[in-house]
């Protein structure tokens, strides 16, 4: 199931205001997040939700700490049972990555942010390995844990551990007996 | 009898301590005047401050007016004198305020609520976005940290301080130590709980061998700790010192009896104050200077 929340609309109903586009200040950050939550209380056990920034202003340290990192951190870091929630962030510009970059750092999470021209990239606390891993992942499109062993060249264990790892922290979905990056569903058959 | 007080000819972040020195001897029942008559000028951080001072006192204080009819009309500008009138019984010509003020980036504007803070951004951004690329030679992608700067110190208004503050933004030419080059500052003051109070309102918290005012400030400015144990608080005075310090710029809070500050090598001010006379609440300073070929010095 994939659902698209755009998040400036969503702090316009929050704030039953028109004029405010910017995500500023905590009570504001956790009414919007608080929304999301509730819209995201209709997906199914697996979910693939894309946040939309691209009409939203600026956020700050508070509203993204709010918004963004305490939702991964319920949905993803939680490691639920009951859901596999997956997050592509879209429409953040440099305007929002600072605030965006801090939290993360912060909590140590990790996203997958999709540029304008729909190229999708791990950002935030991820380390060499990780990030080569994904990166690989994302070209191949579904990939097996033996297959991208023997295309980074390291043992078929060590490249398992790493996927499960991506896959616990929802950068990566787990899909039959392969594994498919967030952000690259179009590539699964390609 | 009525006690006074008299504000400096210039009034700033530093002068202001001539204020509270004064201050502090004077129960907060006691009559009060605060005499500006001859002051001839006033930074954001003295005007919002003396607001602040207005807070403090349990008796409705008289407040003098400035003589000088350009320091007085230029302090009905940038909004004094409308917040002022709630605090003070104001003595003196009080001049009508006049739009057009374009150094006035932000009029002095009373922080309460969360709607507040948006208000006070969405008013600043294009303003900004002209000022710091025109005037201060600044790329124009400093305009949102300056934005997300201003939202910061003003939430901690909101979220900590118990009671209202006012916050102001001005651009000025800085004669002093840089050169007449301008300088943009942001002030939020507030005379509410103070940074002390509110790491001591932290459940569990244990209290240190040193405790103090400028032990709250360190382990609230430097440290980031908040008075909430939720791990993501604490990052927006972080963001604000990230930016100052990508912008070579200057941070300064003043609470209870210390004040702390990040200073940038164009400013000689002193790390951390101690034994300050008190002043209750928080008082925030934020100067971003221009931009010069080669550095900003």
């Amino acid at each position: 199931m994939m659902m698209h929340i755009d998040v400036s609309t969503v702090l316009r109903q929050t704030l039953s205001c028109e004029l405010y586009s910017n995500l500023v200040t905590r009570p504001t950050g956790a009414a919007v997040r608080t929304q999301i939550e509730a819209l995201l209380a209709d997906a199914r056990e697996v979910s693939l939700t894309i946040i939309d920034f691209s009409h939203v202003g600026m956020i700050d340290f508070s509203c993204a700490d709010e918004v963004v990192a305490k939702l991964l951190l319920r949905y993803v870091a939680a490691e639920r049972e009951d859901r596999e929630a997956y997050f592509l962030f879209r429409g953040v510009t440099d305007d929002h990555w600072d605030a965006i970059e801090a939290v993360l750092e912060r909590h140590g999470l990790a996203l997958v942010l999709e540029d304008e021209g729909g190229v999708a990239r791990i950002v935030g606390m991820v380390n060499d390995g990780e990030r080569a891993a994904w990166q690989k992942v994302y070209e191949r499109g579904r990939t097996a844990a033996a297959d991208l062993a023997s295309a980074l060249g390291t043992a078929p264990e060590a490249c398992e551990r790493l996927l499960d790892g991506l896959h616990r922290r929802r950068l990566l979905m787990r899909l039959d007996d392969g594994y498919v990056a967030v952000g690259g569903l179009t590539n699964v058959h390609g | 009898m009525t006690s006074v007080i008299t504000v400096p000819p210039s009034l700033d972040d530093h002068t202001f301590e001539q204020v509270v020195e004064q201050l502090a001897s004077i129960p907060a029942d006691a009559k009060l005047l605060v005499d500006a008559r001859h002051t001839r000028w006033a930074s954001p951080y003295g005007l919002t401050a003396l607001l602040a001072l207005g807070q403090t006192r349990q008796e409705r204080p008289s407040f003098a007016v400035p003589e000088t009819e350009d320091t007085a009309s230029y302090w009905a500008r940038t909004g004094f004198f409308r917040h002022a009138d709630e605090l003070f019984d104001l003595h003196g010509s009080v001049p009508r305020a006049r739009a057009g003020e374009s150094s006035v980036l932000l009029e002095i504007t009373a922080v309460t609520k969360s709607e507040d803070v948006h208000d006070v951004v969405g008013r600043i951004q294009q303003k900004a976005q002209q000022i710091l690329t025109k005037e201060l030679n600044i790329d124009a992608k400093a305009t949102v940290g300056f934005a997300m700067t201003l939202s910061e110190v003003c939430q901690n208004i909101v979220e900590h301080a118990g009671r209202g503050g006012w916050v102001g933004v001005q651009t000025y030419t800085w004669r002093k130590r840089l050169g007449n080059r301008r300088v943009v500052v942001i002030a939020v003051c507030d005379a509410g709980c103070g940074f002390r109070e509110s790491l001591e309102s932290a459940p569990g918290r244990v209290r240190s061998d040193r405790w103090d005012d400028a032990a709250a400030l360190e382990e609230a400015v430097i440290r980031g700790v908040s008075r909430f144990r939720d791990p993501g608080r604490g990052q927006g005075l972080a963001g604000v010192r990230r930016y100052v310090g990508r912008w070579d710029g200057k941070v300064s809070v003043r609470s209870g009896t210390a004040k702390i500050a990040i200073v940038p090598s164009w400013d000689d001010d002193v790390p951390l104050l101690e034994k300050l006379a008190p002043f209750p609440g928080s008082q925030v300073q934020v100067t971003i200077p221009e931009r010069v070929a080669g550095g900003t010095r």
